[in-house]
């Protein structure tokens, strides 16, 4: 079986989000109201099941993001068939 | 008989100022410089080493962060810790960080906005391979093109930086002063160009090849790629001294 996850990625607190900002300013254009925005990006991955986290927590440090300036959190989903 | 330095330009699918940099070293500047595709694993017979400007891979996933796992920059890896020259330019500094041959990262302008101008830099570092014909201090003009420019790095790192003199380059006024409004992109210290210890890798987010030339409206550019040759040349005849 394969195991399907989904990684979540986000700026860490302290590097400036200066998309969140941008976000931001456009919705207190509309009139509309967050008190914070943060704009990130997500992967969903499939991979063998045996050492799933391992294997994702490796993809996620050495290329899917910048430990130095990221964050990622990983959400399992559903496990799928090896085709 | 000794033989002129050799430069060679790096081309990644998506970089767009290799040629610039080619026609520089090689039609005004009078270097033998030539275009290295990023499959190339080989960089013997190259003195020095140009990764251009441009969104080498689209700038997917991060700036620069496919073209850092490309065989060339693995050679560039080797290239480097023998002691050969190496300038990363705008995206070729964006590829030096991810490629871990430089500390810190480039982040998304303060402003998410694409800035292309002019802007005036103090050269920190006048006695680098890359800087040795500017003055220390001295304010010069560089054009910036870029997103993703703004310099980050956790304060540890900012100040080890400091205190080993890497930073070569910063944005600041017609004047010399880091004032807010002369850094365009929110870099942290105002860094827009930072060497590593050994002083052989240096990357920067203006565009020297862009202003070496008096028709393209300054020529403070010029000087980097004159200091690297003549670097290298001085290299070369100490060593050809000493072999005698």
């Amino acid at each position: 079986m394969n195991k399907r996850v989904r990684v979540v990625v986000f700026l860490k607190p302290g590097v400036l989000d200066a998309q969140g900002q941008a976000v931001q300013t456009g919705l207190r254009a509309l009139g509309l109201e967050a008190s914070e925005v943060r704009v990130g990006k997500a992967f969903e991955l499939t991979v063998p099941e045996e050492r799933w986290r391992e294997r994702v927590r490796e993809l996620c440090e050495r290329f899917l993001t910048n430990p130095l300036i990221e964050d990622y959190e990983v959400y399992e989903r559903e496990e799928v068939p090896t085709p | 008989m000794m033989r002129d330095p050799r430069f060679a330009v790096v081309v990644f699918p998506g970089s767009n100022c290799d040629r610039d940099c080619l026609h520089v070293l090689r039609d005004v500047l009078g270097y033998p410089a030539e275009f290295v595709w990023h499959e190339e694993e080989d960089l013997s017979g190259f003195d020095a080493v140009v990764l251009p400007g441009g969104f080498s891979y689209g700038d997917y996933l991060r700036p620069g962060a496919v073209a850092a796992t490309s065989p060339v920059v693995r050679a560039v890896r080797r290239f480097a810790g023998a002691g050969g020259l190496v300038v990363g330019i705008c995206n070729g500094f964006q590829v030096l960080l991810e490629a871990g041959l430089l500390p810190g990262a480039l982040v998304r302008n303060r402003g998410a906005t694409f800035r292309c101008e002019w802007t005036t830099l103090r050269v920190e570092r006048a006695d680098t391979p890359f800087t040795s014909l500017y003055a220390p201090g001295e304010v010069v003009r560089m054009p910036i093109a870029h997103g993703d420019g703004r310099y980050h790095a956790p304060p540890e790192v900012l100040e080890e930086l400091e205190q080993r003199g890497q930073v070569v380059f910063r944005y600041v006024d017609r004047d010399g002063r880091t004032t807010p409004e002369a850094n365009p992109n929110g870099s942290l210290h105002h860094i827009a160009g930072l060497a590593n210890r050994e002083g052989n890798v240096l990357g920067l987010m203006p565009h020297p090849e862009r202003c070496s030339e008096a028709v393209l409206g300054g020529q403070d550019g010029r000087r980097l790629f004159e200091s690297m040759y003549r670097w290298l040349r001085d290299r070369a005849l100490l060593a050809a001294g000493r072999t005698r």
